[in-house]
């Protein structure tokens, strides 16, 4: 099973309510995947700062003094906000490669859960309404934002094997379904130089989306390329910096229903995610075809 | 409104034992209604705000009127035996599955596999229907007004699937004896099925099933009519290179 969810919000108004929204509309979701949860929410960007989400096993440990030892190793300013088990460290765009070697170093047990401008990234075990408890979710403002909710069945129900996945910056992947070549198409990547931490099928398309854009493709190309290159069943959602996209494999078993307003786009796995948005009444509600590449962007 | 002057369905709806599901649990709902028994004169049933949940009004068997007002998630209507189901918005996936008799009429959309697998009764479709609709219908007859997605009546046994608009890719894939009317076009037949000849007889059911479905100003002689080649009813050991 799992249960996706998507909002991208078009009135301003609503930007503080995303988080409050998406967290009604994942929780809703509950009985399609009990066993993890997670969200990426997309603030504004400013253009002057990065901001990379990280996890830890051992937060009081790893976050401790992270700021002045991150600081002094790149050699900028960075900022630490502690979330439970992630943090989300600030710094200049520049220096977001070296911040990120720094912390392969600096704390070796820590782990990148998305970077970029605008997303943040938080997931963790468990039901969703405790995971949007535990990463006070609710209160968390933004433009745009995915949620999923997790039902495993090829790989270990871990942190690292929850969804969103990242796939570059500002980019991230929850999957609903199941890949069938993974292995096969994970073998190629690694050969391609693409690290996995996981045995997690979504894992790998989130790797097989990055690395078709490594070689130049842009994300429409490289959703288009898991029609032919993975074979199972999927229904993506993608966020992006400036909106999200939805590709369903062409067997479409796996559910998907859009609603928009002139106030919001929305995306959920039923219906029933989207019952207490405002209007939804009066919304046009559809399912996006297989096979069929869709973005909204700002 | 004075009695005298309202219709039947009207003086039902008058009467109608109201059910809101924002109050009550879905269980409390189905329960209800399985404890109907014939002659009860709870014929008229109102369910309010249903918020796409699943399963709502499955198992009737007693010929009730139900009006659902707003959408249902998963399995409206399962194995529906003789109730009269009007979902007055749209319908998640399996809608109507195993129905055996009576009516399901949805006034908007219906999502994947709408009447899967149905024995008999009918099935309205004022929207329009997304994939594997009428995937492996036992007798079941299908009124869509609007398209239908891929996959549509894969398998397909008996029974009628009339379409006012288009139908996807596959239409009818691995197909027996069931019939398919489809008035728009068809993206593509699946396996072992062809398009047929409209005779008299056929014209003579489409117009008695749009009658039924309450469809008016469309004429049966407008519909094409799809069904089995016979071709892969048995084993033929020529094919065995495609195993």
């Amino acid at each position: 099973m799992c249960g996706i969810v998507g909002l991208f919000l078009k009135d301003k108004a609503l930007e503080p309510k995303l988080g409050a929204m998406l967290s009604e509309m994942l929780i809703c979701l509950t009985d399609r995947g009990p066993d993890s949860a997670g969200i990426a929410i997309y603030g504004t960007a400013t253009g002057n700062e990065a901001k990379i989400t990280v996890q830890s096993p051992k937060p009081d440990r790893d976050f401790r003094g992270l700021d002045a030892d991150l600081a002094k190793a790149i050699g900028a300013p960075v900022s630490v906000a502690v979330k439970s088990t992630h943090a989300v460290i600030r710094t200049t765009p520049d220096k977001v490669d070296a911040a990120r070697e720094a912390l392969q170093a600096l704390r070796p047990d820590i782990r990148v859960m998305g970077a970029g401008e605008a997303v943040e990234i938080y997931k963790e075990v468990g039901l969703p309404e405790a995971v949007v408890d535990r990463f006070d979710v609710r209160s968390m403002t933004g433009t745009h934002g995915i949620g999923h909710t997790r039902m495993a069945t090829e790989s270990a129900v871990t942190t690292m094997g929850a969804h969103p996945f990242s796939t570059g910056a500002d980019q991230c992947l929850v999957h609903n379904g199941s890949l069938s070549n993974h292995n096969n198409v994970r073998r190629e990547l690694v050969r391609d130089g693409m690290k996995f931490e996981t045995e997690n099928d979504t894992e790998v398309a989130a790797a097989y989306l990055s690395n078709r854009m490594a070689h130049g493709k842009n994300l429409g190309e490289a959703l288009e390329g898991t029609l032919s290159d993975l074979d199972g069943f999927f229904t993506f959602v993608v966020g992006t910096k400036n909106g999200f996209g939805v590709v369903r494999d062409p067997i479409a078993c796996k559910p998907a229903v859009m609603a928009e307003t002139d106030q919001y786009v929305a995306f959920g796995s039923e219906y029933r995610a989207l019952t207490k948005l405002p209007g939804i009444d009066n919304a046009r509600v559809w399912e996006p075809e297989p096979a069929t590449v869709y973005f909204w962007e700002h | 409104m004075p009695a005298n002057t309202m219709s039947k369905a009207e003086r039902d709806q008058s009467h109608a034992r109201v059910f809101d599901l924002s109050q009550h649990p879905l269980r409390e709902l189905n329960q209800a209604l399985h404890k109907l028994t014939p002659g009860s004169n709870e014929t008229a049933w109102e369910v309010l705000h249903p918020m796409g949940s699943h399963s709502v009004a499955v198992g009737v068997d007693q010929p009730v009127s139900i009006d659902v007002r707003g959408s249902v998630g998963y399995y409206c209507g399962g194995m529906n035996d003789g109730g009269a189901i009007t979902v007055h918005g749209s319908a998640g996936p399996g809608v109507a599955e195993n129905m055996m008799s009576g009516s399901i009429v949805i006034k908007g959309d219906a999502s994947q596999y709408a009447g899967a697998t149905g024995r008999g009764g009918l099935l309205v479709i004022e929207g329009n229907a997304s994939s594997r609709c009428g995937i492996s219908m036992k007798g079941i007859d299908i009124v869509v007004h609007g398209n239908i997605g891929h996959m549509s009546a894969f398998m397909a046994q008996s029974g009628n699937l009339v379409v006012l608009g288009d139908a996807g890719d596959a239409l009818g894939d691995s197909i027996y004896e069931a019939r398919l009317f489809v008035r728009g076009k068809v993206e593509s037949l699946g396996a072992d099925c062809i398009a047929k000849e409209m005779r008299p007889e056929h014209i003579e059911l489409v117009q008695g099933l749009l009658d039924k479905a309450g469809v008016t100003g469309v004429k049966a002689s407008e519909f094409k009519r799809y069904g089995s080649a016979r071709k892969l009813y048995n084993f033929n050991i020529d094919n065995a290179d495609a195993y």
